[in-house]
C-alpha cells in the first residue's frame, strides 16, 4: 500500500518540509527538500529512524549521584527503551572524565556511551 | 494508659493552640494533639490573617464579647512571642451605589462592642491614605486597632511556648474517641494509643462536630464554609494601606484587598457552603468572583505578579457563632467549637474564656513559679538588613548559605526550623516557618534543596519526605527504577 | 563583613556570565570575579542533558554539560575566580555588589563594572492560578529536570505536561525515557512554542500526543495529585466548559514561560522592557545604569544558548571597554523600535561609538507564526533593505545583522524599525 507522510527536516535550522511517498521500505519519491541532506534523512526517517540518545546513568562515589551520558553516533529509534534498560541497570564509579567510554558498542549499534561531563569523586 | 494529664486538646489550631499557651502558664500536665504533621495545616493556614477590630462582630454573640478582647490582647501578646503583628488599621470603604447607611451601623456596632478610636472618613482622608482606592469611593469607616497577623506563626509560637512551659505536643495523633466512665472523661483513643485526662478541650476545627458526638453531643453541626484567594508577590509595585473591606452584606464581610505582615497583597475570600470537609479546591468562578469584588475597591489592580491561589473552610456551626461551653451530659469536657471569623482576632480571649469554664468545672489553676512569659525571636533573614545578615553570619557561618533565594532564607533557618519544638517535618511546615517557597518562584530553586535538608535532618529518604498531608511525597521514584518494570512501547 | 573591590564582577556563572568574563579577561580586564548561587558553574547547562547545544557556535552538536564545559575550562585556564554556593542579596546603582557565602560570610564588593547574568525563573501554576488543589505532585518543567537529572528522582509515573515550550517537548520525551508514561503534552495557543526539532524528537518518536488549543483547568488530588481536568479552548484563549475532560495522572508539569529574574536589577535602579521582562540596553549591552551590563536570559528569553554566547561576548567586551574608559556614546541615540509582528528586538538603543565593530546584530521574536516572511529594516521610515524567510516562529529567536556601514550612511539618525510581513499572494 503507497503511503504519503510529510516529515520536518532536522538536518539544518531551515526546517523544511519534506514529503515523502513510500511503499513499505521502498521510498518512491521524495519533495520539498531543498538540499540533499534533505533527501538522506527523509530516507532514513521512513526506513530506519535514528538519534542520539542522550541520558543519565548512576554514579558510584561521584560528587553527584549520576553522571549525564550520550551515545557516541545515531542509533535505531527501535532500540531507545532497551538501551535505557541497560544504562539503567549499570553504575560506574567516579572519577570519571568527559568523553570516557562506559558502555562499548550498546547493542551491536556501533555507538558507545560516553559522559558528557567530568564527574569526580565525592568530597567529603 | 500510663501518664495522667490534666488537660488534653484535641485540634492544634489557632485556638487549640491559644488554649495551649493559656493553660501553661498553670501547674498542670497539658498535652495537645493534632492529626496532621504540623500545627495549623486547617483553617488556620488558609484565612485573611486579620485582627479584627470588633465592629463587625454581633454584640449579642460570644463573637461580639472576645473579638474586642483578642483584638487588645494581641499587642503584648504578639511582642511576647515574637509573633510577626502589624497595626495597620482597617477601612470599610462605602462606593457610589453602596448602601452607605451600613457604615453608620457598623460604627454603632463598634461602639457596643467597645472598639476604640474608629472614624468616619471621607473621600480627601481616603485619597490621601490609600491612594489607589477606586475614585467612586465615598466614606469610610476607618478603625485603626485592626491588624494583620502571620496566623500560623502565631499558631506555633503558642504551642512553643506552652512546650517551652512543659507541655508536650503530638503531631500525626488522631483522636479516634473520647473515653468517658461514669458520665465524666477519662481520656482519648488515638491512632498512637489511649492517653488519660480529666478535662478534654475540643478544638477540632472544622471536625469539632464528629468529636463532640463522641460524648453525645448532637447539637454542635459545622458546615465547611469555602473562601477563596489570590496572593501577589510582595514585590508587587501597588500601594495598599490597609485592610480594606467593601460594606458587607448579611451573609459575608466581602471581598478584602490587604496587605499581608509580610507586605505580599491579599485579596479574598469568597464565602461558600461545601459538602466536603476536604474540599479545598479553587474554582474558577471563585477566583472571578475574587478578582472582581477586589477591582471594585482597586480599579487598577491586575493580576500579574500573582503567586499563588488557594482556599480555606470555615468551620461554621448552625448558630453562626462561637461555641465554647462545657458539656451539660458529661464531665470534663469542654467544647471551642465553631471558630470562625473572628476566631482568630479573638484566640487570646477565647483562650482565656476557655481556662475560665475550666475553673468552673473544677480545674485547679494555680499559677506556675517559674513561667517562662516570652518566645525568643527566631532569626528571620529576610527582615534583616545585610548589616544584620553580616553579622550573623559572623557568629555561624551556616547563615551564610542562602537556601531560597527569593525569600532570602539561610540554611541554618531551616535547619533550625526543624530541630525546635514543634519542628517542620514536611515541605509546607518549612515554609511556613521560614518563608523557603513562599516567594516568586514557589520553591522552584529550593524545593529540591529543601527536599534534601529534610531528608538529611530527619534520617529519612528523600522519596519519604511529603508536602504536607498524609500521601503528599514530594518525589514517587529513585531515578532507574522505573526502568523495567513497565512494558513500553517503542515508537 | 569581606570587602573587596574587583574590576569586574559578574552576577550568574552560567553560559552567560562565563561567556560575558572570558571575553572581558581576553580583552585585558583579568581583575573579574564570577558570583554563582550553585556549587557548580555552567548555570542551566548541567542538568540540560540533551544535544542540540552549539549547532551554531561550535558548528557541532554538543549536550548541555559538553558546551558549559568548554567555557567553564575557558575560564579555569584563564584562572578567572568563580565564587560558588555565594548569594548576591544586593546590586547598587554606584555598582556594589553584596553577597553571602559559607565559606566566607558577608561580602562587600565594590566594582568597576558589573554584568547581570542571572537568567530566568519559571512560571508557576499559582501565578497562572490554575484551580483546584495544591497537592504535591505539581511542579514545573526545570525542576522536574533538576530532580531527574541532578538528583536523580523521578517525580511520578503518569505525566501530562502543560506548555509546549522546549522545557515542555524536552521532559516529555525524558520521563518517558526514564519509564514514565507521558499521556500528553497541552498547548494552550494553536502552535508550539518550541522549536520544531523538538516537537519531532520528544513527542511525535515517543507517540506522545499534543493537544493544541487545550490548557489545564483543573487540579484534582488531596495530598497528592490525583488527576487533572484538560478543556479545549476557544480563538480568545477561554476554556470551552463542554470539553472538560478528566485524566488521571500522579504528575502535573508546568512549561507555561520563562520570566527574566531581575530582582536584583530593580534594586540597581535598572529600567526594564515590558515587553521583554529585563533592562533596556543599548547595543554594548549597558543598561540604563552606567557600568551595569546584562546579557543572556536575565536580559531577554534565548532559545539557543548559542545566542547567549554571542551576546554575552558583547556584553563582556564593553564592559572591558567601559573599566578602561574607552567607552564613548555618540551623544545621540537612535531608538530601535519593533514594528509589525514583532515582539520585541534587542538592543532597544543604539548610542555607542562604532570603534571597529562592523555590525550590530539585532535580537528579535515574531509575535505570532507566519510563513513566507519579508524582514524589513527601516531607518527613521525609510527601508534599509529586506530579506526573505521561508517562515518564521515565535519558539526561534531571529538574528537580523545591521551593519555598521549602513548605519554610518545615516545622518542624524532616530530611530531604527523592523517588521516581518508575510509577502503578498503566497
Amino acid at each position: 500500500m503507497i503511503e504519503t507522510k510529510t516529515l520536518t527536516c532536522v538536518a539544518c535550522p531551515k526546517g523544511c518540509e519534506v514529503t515523502v511517498e513510500y511503499e513499505g521500505d521502498e521510498i518512491i519519491e521524495i519533495k520539498g527538500n531543498a538540499c540533499p541532506q534533505g533527501q538522506s534523512y527523509a530516507e532514513e526517517e521512513i526506513v530506519a529512524p535514528t538519534r542520539i540518545l542522550p541520558t543519565t546513568i548512576r554514579v558510584k562515589n561521584g560528587a553527584l549521584p549520576l553522571c549525564p551520558v550520550k551515545t557516541t553516533k545515531q542509533i535505531p529509534l527501535e532500540n531507545m527503551f532497551e538501551a535505557m534498560q541497560i544504562i539503567g541497570k549499570k553504575e560506574i564509579e567516579a572519577p570519571v572524565k568527559m568523553g570516557e567510554v562506559l558502555i562499548e558498542n550498546i547493542l551491536d549499534t556501533g555507538a558507545d556511551i560516553v559522559a558528557t561531563r567530568d564527574m569526580p569523586k565525592e568530597t567529603y | 494508659m500510663n501518664k495522667k494529664y490534666d488537660v488534653i486538646i484535641i485540634g492544634a489550631g489557632i485556638s487549640g493552640c491559644a488554649v495551649a499557651w493559656k493553660l501553661a502558664r498553670y501547674n498542670l500536665d497539658i498535652l495537645l494533639l493534632e492529626k496532621e504533621a504540623d500545627v495549623a495545616t486547617g483553617t488556620t493556614k488558609a484565612n485573611t490573617a486579620i485582627m479584627h477590630a470588633g465592629y463587625n462582630a454581633d454584640p449579642n454573640k460570644l463573637k461580639g464579647r472576645l473579638n474586642v478582647k483578642g483584638n487588645e490582647e494581641i499587642r503584648e501578646v504578639s511582642k511576647k512571642l515574637n509573633i510577626p503583628y502589624k497595626e495597620i488599621g482597617s477601612l470599610v470603604v462605602g462606593l457610589e451605589g453602596d448602601n452607605l447607611s451600613v457604615i453608620d451601623e457598623l460604627y454603632q456596632k463598634g461602639l457596643k462592642n467597645n472598639v476604640k478610636k474608629m472614624e468616619i472618613v471621607d473621600r480627601d482622608w481616603l485619597f490621601e491614605h490609600e491612594p489607589n482606592i477606586s475614585r467612586d469611593a465615598v466614606k469610610a469607616l476607618w478603625a485603626p486597632t485592626a491588624g494583620v497577623i502571620t496566623p500560623w506563626e502565631a499558631a506555633l509560637a503558642m504551642a512553643q511556648n506552652a512546650v517551652a512551659n512543659g507541655a508536650e505536643v503530638k503531631l500525626e495523633t488522631a483522636v479516634e474517641d473520647v473515653l468517658t466512665e461514669d458520665g465524666q472523661v477519662v481520656g482519648v483513643k488515638t491512632n498512637r494509643g489511649n492517653f488519660a485526662a480529666d478535662y478534654v478541650v475540643n478544638a477540632a476545627g472544622l471536625y469539632a462536630d464528629e468529636i463532640a458526638e463522641m460524648v453525645g453531643i448532637e447539637k454542635i453541626n459545622i458546615t465547611p464554609r469555602k473562601g477563596e484567594y489570590y496572593i501577589y508577590d510582595h514585590a508587587k509595585d501597588f500601594a495598599v494601606n490597609h485592610v480594606v473591606f467593601p460594606v458587607p452584606t448579611p451573609i459575608s464581610k466581602g471581598i478584602v484587598v490587604t496587605p499581608t505582615v509580610e507586605n505580599n497583597i491579599l485579596i479574598g475570600p469568597t464565602s461558600q457552603n461545601v459538602e466536603s470537609k476536604t474540599d479545598l479546591a479553587t474554582t474558577r468562578e471563585g477566583l472571578n468572583e475574587v478578582y472582581k469584588g477586589a477591582k471594585k475597591l482597586y480599579p487598577e489592580l491586575d493580576l500579574r505578579d500573582t503567586i499563588r491561589v488557594f482556599a480555606g473552610l470555615r468551620a461554621a456551626d448552625d448558630t453562626e457563632d462561637f461555641v465554647i461551653e462545657a458539656a451539660e451530659n458529661v464531665k470534663g469536657f469542654v467544647n471551642v467549637a465553631g471558630i470562625q471569623s473572628p476566631g482568630l482576632a479573638s484566640s487570646t480571649a477565647i483562650a482565656g474564656y476557655t481556662a475560665d469554664i475550666l475553673r468552673d468545672e473544677g480545674l485547679t489553676l494555680s499559677e506556675k513559679k517559674d513561667y517562662i512569659e516570652t518566645r525568643e525571636e527566631p532569626v528571620r533573614f529576610y527582615e534583616m538588613t545585610n548589616k544584620e545578615r553580616a553579622k550573623m553570619v559572623d557568629q555561624n557561618k551556616d547563615y551564610g548559605q542562602i537556601i531560597c533565594r527569593c525569600e532570602t532564607v539561610s540554611y541554618k533557618e531551616i535547619i533550625d526550623a526543624i530541630n525546635s519544638p514543634v519542628g517542620a517535618r514536611t515541605v509546607n511546615a518549612v515554609k511556613r516557618r521560614t518563608r523557603a517557597g513562599a516567594g516568586r518562584c514557589q520553591g522552584g530553586f529550593c524545593g529540591p534543596r529543601v527536599v534534601d535538608i529534610l531528608a538529611q535532618e530527619l534520617g529519612i529518604d528523600p522519596t519519604e519526605v511529603k508536602q504536607e498531608e498524609g500521601n503528599s511525597q514530594i518525589l514517587e521514584y529513585k531515578i532507574k527504577q522505573l526502568l523495567g518494570s513497565k512494558v513500553m512501547d517503542n515508537a | 563583613m569581606l570587602n573587596l573591590k574587583k574590576d569586574l564582577v559578574v552576577i550568574g556563572g552560567g553560559p552567560a556570565g562565563l561567556a560575558a568574563a572570558k571575553k572581558a579577561y581576553d580583552e585585558g580586564i583579568e581583575d573579574v570575579m564570577i558570583l554563582e548561587r550553585d556549587f557548580e558553574p555552567g548555570g542551566i547547562l548541567p542538568q540540560c542533558i540533551h544535544n542540540g547545544f552549539g549547532l551554531h557556535y561550535f558548528k557541532e552538536e554538543l549536550t548541555g554539560p559538553e558546551y558549559a564545559q568548554r567555557f567553564i575550562n575557558d575560564v579555569k585556564e584563564r584562572n578567572i575566580e568563580i565564587k560558588l554556593d555565594t548569594m548576591v542579596l544586593d546590586v547598587t546603582k554606584d555598582r556594589k555588589v553584596y553577597a553571602m557565602n559559607k565559606k566566607e560570610g558577608f561580602l562587600e564588593i565594590e566594582a568597576g563594572a558589573v554584568v547581570l547574568a542571572m537568567g530566568c525563573r519559571e512560571r508557576t501554576a499559582g501565578a497562572i492560578g490554575i484551580p483546584g488543589t495544591r497537592p504535591a505532585g505539581v511542579i514545573t518543567a526545570g525542576t522536574a529536570q533538576r530532580y531527574t537529572n541532578i538528583e536523580g528522582f523521578v517525580p511520578g509515573d503518569e505525566v501530562i505536561i502543560l506548555g509546549s515550550g522546549d522545557i515542555g517537548l524536552i521532559m516529555a520525551r525524558r520521563m518517558k525515557l526514564e519509564g514514565a508514561d507521558v499521556k500528553a503534552v497541552c498547548e494552550l495557543l494553536p502552535y508550539t512554542g518550541g522549536l520544531t526539532r523538538n516537537v519531532v524528537q520528544c513527542l511525535e518518536d515517543y507517540d506522545i500526543p499534543l493537544m493544541l488549543n487545550h490548557t489545564v483547568t483543573a487540579i484534582k488530588g488531596e495530598g497528592r495529585l490525583e488527576a487533572v481536568e484538560i478543556s479545549e479552548v476557544d480563538e480568545n484563549l477561554k476554556p470551552i466548559p463542554e470539553t472538560a475532560k478528566t485524566i488521571k495522572a500522579d504528575t502535573l508539569l508546568l512549561s507555561v514561560g520563562l520570566i527574566p529574574e531581575n530582582e536584583l536589577s530593580k534594586k540597581a535602579d535598572v529600567a526594564l522592557d515590558d515587553r521583554t521582562g529585563g533592562p533596556i540596553v543599548n547595543e554594548g549591552r549597558e543598561t540604563n545604569i552606567e557600568g551595569i551590563f546584562a546579557c543572556g536570559n536575565v536580559l531577554h528569553v534565548h532559545d539557543l544558548v548559542d545566542w547567549v554566547t554571542e551576546e554575552s561576548q558583547i556584553a563582556g567586551a564593553h564592559a572591558a571597554k567601559y573599566i578602561k574608559n574607552n567607552f564613548e556614546k555618540t551623544g545621540k541615540c537612535a531608538e530601535v523600535k519593533a514594528g509589525e509582528n514583532v515582539r520585541y528586538v534587542i538592543p532597544q538603543k543604539i548610542e555607542l561609538e562604532a570603534g571597529d565593530r562592523k555590525r550590530i546584530p539585532l535580537y528579535m521574536r515574531v509575535s505570532t507564526p507566519l510563513t513566507a516572511v519579508d524582514i524589513n529594516l527601516y531607518a527613521d521610515g525609510e527601508k534599509l533593505y529586506s530579506f526573505s524567510e521561508p517562515f518564521a516562529k515565535p519558539g526561534e529567536m531571529i538574528s537580523v545583522p545591521l551593519a555598521q556601514k549602513t548605519l554610518d550612511d545615516l545622518d542624524d539618525l532616530s530611530e531604527i524599525k523592523v517588521d516581518i510581513i508575510e509577502k503578498e499572494g503566497e
